[in-house]
């Protein structure tokens, strides 16, 4: 749980990327079975997103990952922790 | 293989929108399902074909991401693939996204099945400039490759070829272990340990450790199949939690990272991409910039429903009037060749009246079904959702559900069917019951006749809030169906967004066929069944004590002199007999003995009537109503007299009450016999209606209470 936590204060989630930003996933939270789902996306450790578009009023939105479109709510994109870029 | 009868049985398998049921289409040169739908069973998409004097057996499996048993179609994969060990599992790719595709691929090498792959829809490929070394990528994952553009036909035969090769051996299939870090590696060993002790001798290499990774994965459904050796299962929980707390991460997401880091090897190795060496974006791309632009995104979709439903309802009456001409002229020629009685009177008025009122429906499903294919196959439909799916999720509704409510304003039935495209179980069920609610045309001529007669100076307004009411219920009963009545996870929304692609006409049009020709088989059964029973309750008793002996009066008056005043008394005098044999039919009876139910809502015998007949067909209760009150059963809600004849009838409060309640009670019979078949079962059809009629039934009364609170 520690550890959980101060990579939720270190690192943000793929819902705070804006418009064309790129990320690299460090983890995925919010349960094993939404995990389970995206990892078998492709997002997984290491992987890079870019959003692609937003629905309006901005969510749900869409990401690029190993090359295909995908869309994910808010509250789905808001587990999926990245790293801090240097 | 199963020996000397030469079947070989080949599995299908491969993720959504790879091309895999145009492929098994293309195969067996079937045209049974173009898309692949939740629920599609499996003996459905069984197909034998000949091939070199072998028969192979196509088995289509739902399209899946992983093997995880994250979802049934997940887990009907793999339970298929596991219990019924076909002779080839045939992975189905999309050669222009391979990094993901082949994610299942690793899956389906781990359960250790004979493998052929078809590099599917290649001619993209090739048009982005990728290209791939064959022999290296049959190398790696241990079977052949084929490419393959199943709408082209290309590269069938070869496939073909491939299959029974390997199938009999002549084309090695070997197997592959997928390399992991050495710590998984450890612990795949221990596990394999530990699995040897307990199922000694029963299970080779592979097996073993397939069944360790499940386990270090933690996959439920394999868990609770080792449920007996607790032991066991304890022990794993172990090792998951230490793996998990050396490298601060789960067990499951290692196994992924792995998976994915050894297709990328792979692909760095057998694949070529160059620049394309034009630099623009692709067609998606573009696309995309303008169907999910921030302003005109939103007006393009409503513009484009807009053309749907008009195309729908308003190019559908040309078709439906041919119908229309069609079965009035069966009609004309059934009661010319069969003699008067009671077959006469049961085919006219009970079977042809009632199938032909349904069959009227199909120029409207088929046209809707076009549009709805040509969206789903270019892949707009899911653009579509993505952008509905804020305001539908605030009821609990998937973005997808946005259609089938739009299309419930021309008629519940399409609406129904159009709900398929929901992959999510309960979301899906939750559309699909929410959808009756939306008023359909049918209902129109109701609130026309109503409005007219009750609230003639505001009848555009009343019709109005009896569209608007439809909106609020369908919502919040969507609402209450979700937090209540509809068991289990709202899945999260996580869809992926296909490339556009460019329908094959054949497509469209076969996709159109089979959902008219499924509308027919099945909806017809029931709505034939219920005709001939609502045409009984009509006609019989036959022999009825007449008030008056209309036949003796009619018989004077026709013995008149012809004076507009005889034929007038003559045309009343026929209604008046046409109300009494209502009243004295068993549906009238039944009216009559319904109607104290009713009462607190200010109904009269003749309202509940009219609703018991408006179950074959909202319109019917305009008809109904024409009947009872002493008018011609041909008057419509335009009606002048019709009007005057029932104003006097209620009071307003009645009156608005008796709208809520048309509006809302039970779906129709083809509404309900398309949710028995959608929704898999006469227990969710049952339920639409007791729920509806509870829901009409309550609001009718609130207007009541507050309409007496009010005067």
């Amino acid at each position: 749980m520690q550890e959980t936590r101060s990579d939720n204060e270190a690192g943000y989630s793929a819902a705070e990327l804006k418009l064309g930003q790129h990320g690299v996933i460090s983890s995925i939270q919010g349960g094993d079975s939404l995990r389970r789902r995206l990892n078998a996306l492709g997002m997984v450790k290491g992987a890079e997103l870019v959003v692609a578009h937003a629905a309006p009023m901005g969510d749900p939105r869409s990401y690029i990952i190993l090359g295909y479109q995908v869309s994910l709510r808010k509250e789905e994109a808001r587990n999926i922790l990245l790293q801090v870029a240097n | 293989m199963s020996g000397n009868n030469k079947i070989i049985t080949v599995a299908l398998v491969g993720n959504p929108n790879c091309g895999k049921t145009t492929l098994s289409n293309k195969l067996t040169g079937s045209r049974d399902s173009v898309a692949n739908y939740p629920r599609v069973t499996l003996t459905k998409n069984e197909h034998d074909i000949h091939y070199r004097g072998w028969t192979l057996r196509i088995v289509d499996l739902p399209g899946i991401y992983s093997l995880t048993s994250q979802s049934p179609e997940e887990r009907i994969g793999r339970d298929y693939i596991q219990n019924m060990q076909p002779d080839i599992v045939l992975n189905v790719l999309d050669a222009g996204n391979l990094d993901r595709n082949l994610f299942l691929t690793t899956q389906l090498l781990e359960m250790g099945c004979p493998l052929v792959f078809a590099m599917n829809m290649i001619d993209e490929a090739r048009s982005k400039q990728i290209s791939f070394d064959l022999p290296a990528l049959s190398f790696m994952l241990g079977g052949a490759v084929v490419e393959t553009d199943a709408a082209r036909g290309e590269g069938i035969e070869a496939l073909l070829s491939a299959i029974v090769d390997t199938a009999i051996g002549k084309k090695k299939s070997r197997l592959v272990n997928l390399p992991y870090d050495h710590h998984l590696e450890q612990a795949v060993a221990c596990a394999q340990c530990r699995i040897a002790a307990l199922h000694p001798d029963s299970m080779d290499e592979q097996q073993s450790r397939w069944l360790a990774i499940k386990l270090l994965e933690g996959d439920e459904d394999i868990l609770s199949r080792e449920n007996d050796h607790s032991a066991l299962i304890e022990a794993m929980e172990k090792d998951r939690q230490i793996l998990a707390r050396q490298h601060s991460e789960e067990v499951d997401a290692m196994f992924a990272a792995a998976r994915y880091g050894f297709i990328r090897g792979m692909l760095a190795e057998a694949r070529q991409m160059l620049p394309d060496p034009t630099g623009h974006k692709d067609l998606t791309q573009r696309l995309d910039a303008l169907f999910l632009h921030p302003l005109f995104g939103l007006p393009i979709f409503l513009v484009m429903m807009w053309v749907m439903f008009e195309s729908t309802f308003s190019l559908g009456e040309i078709p439906m009037g041919w119908i229309d001409a069609g079965v009035g002229w069966l009609s004309d020629l059934l009661s010319v060749l069969i003699p008067a009685g009671m077959l006469h009177d049961l085919l006219i008025d009970g079977i042809i009246a009632g199938v032909g009122g349904t069959i009227i429906f199909l120029p409207n499903i088929v046209i809707l079904f076009m549009f709805l294919a040509f969206f789903s196959e270019t892949g707009y439909l899911t653009r579509a959702a993505f952008l509905m799916d804020r305001l539908m999720h605030i009821f609990g509704l998937h973005g997808k559900a946005f259609i089938p409510l739009v299309i419930g304003f021309g008629c519940n039935v399409p609406a129904v069917m159009a709900a398929r495209t929901i992959e999510s179980d309960k979301a899906r069920l939750i559309t699909i019951l929410v959808s009756p609610f939306m008023s359909c045309s049918a209902r129109l001529p109701v609130f026309i006749l109503f409005a007219g007669a009750f609230f003639s100076d505001m009848a555009g307004t009343m019709v109005f809030i009896m569209y608007m009411l439809s909106i609020v219920v369908a919502m919040v009963a969507a609402i209450f169906l979700g937090k209540f009545v509809v068991t289990g996870v709202s899945e999260p929304f996580v869809m992926e967004l296909p490339p556009y692609r460019m329908p094959t006409l054949k497509g469209v049009i076969y996709h159109m066929w089979e959902k008219a020709a499924n509308f027919l088989q099945k909806v017809a059964g029931v709505i034939l069944i219920g005709s001939i029973l609502i045409w009984f309750l009509q006609a019989f008793p036959q022999n009825v004590e007449w008030d008056k002996d209309y036949d003796a009066q009619l018989m004077a008056l026709e013995m008149q002199v012809q004076t507009p005043y005889r034929d007038r008394q003559i045309v009343l005098l026929a209604r008046e007999r046409a109300q009494e044999r209502m009243r004295k039919s068993y549906l009238g009876q039944i009216g009559t003995a319904v109607s104290p139910v009713f009462a607190p809502l200010g109904f009269t015998w003749k309202d509940t009537v009219a609703i018991l007949t408006g179950f074959v067909a909202k319109e019917v209760v305009v008809a109904s109503y024409a009947v009872l009150y002493n008018q011609d059963e041909a008057d419509t809600e335009e009606s002048a007299s019709l009007r005057s004849a029932i104003s006097g009838s209620m009071s307003q409060v009645t009156a608005f009450a008796f709208m809520v309640f048309a509006l809302l009670y039970a779906p129709c019979l083809a509404t309900i016999a398309a949710i028995r078949r959608e929704a898999g079962g006469w227990r969710w059809a049952g339920f639409s209606v007791v729920f509806s009629l509870t829901i009409a039934y309550s609001l009718a009364f609130v207007v009541t209470l507050l309409g007496a609170a009010m005067t």
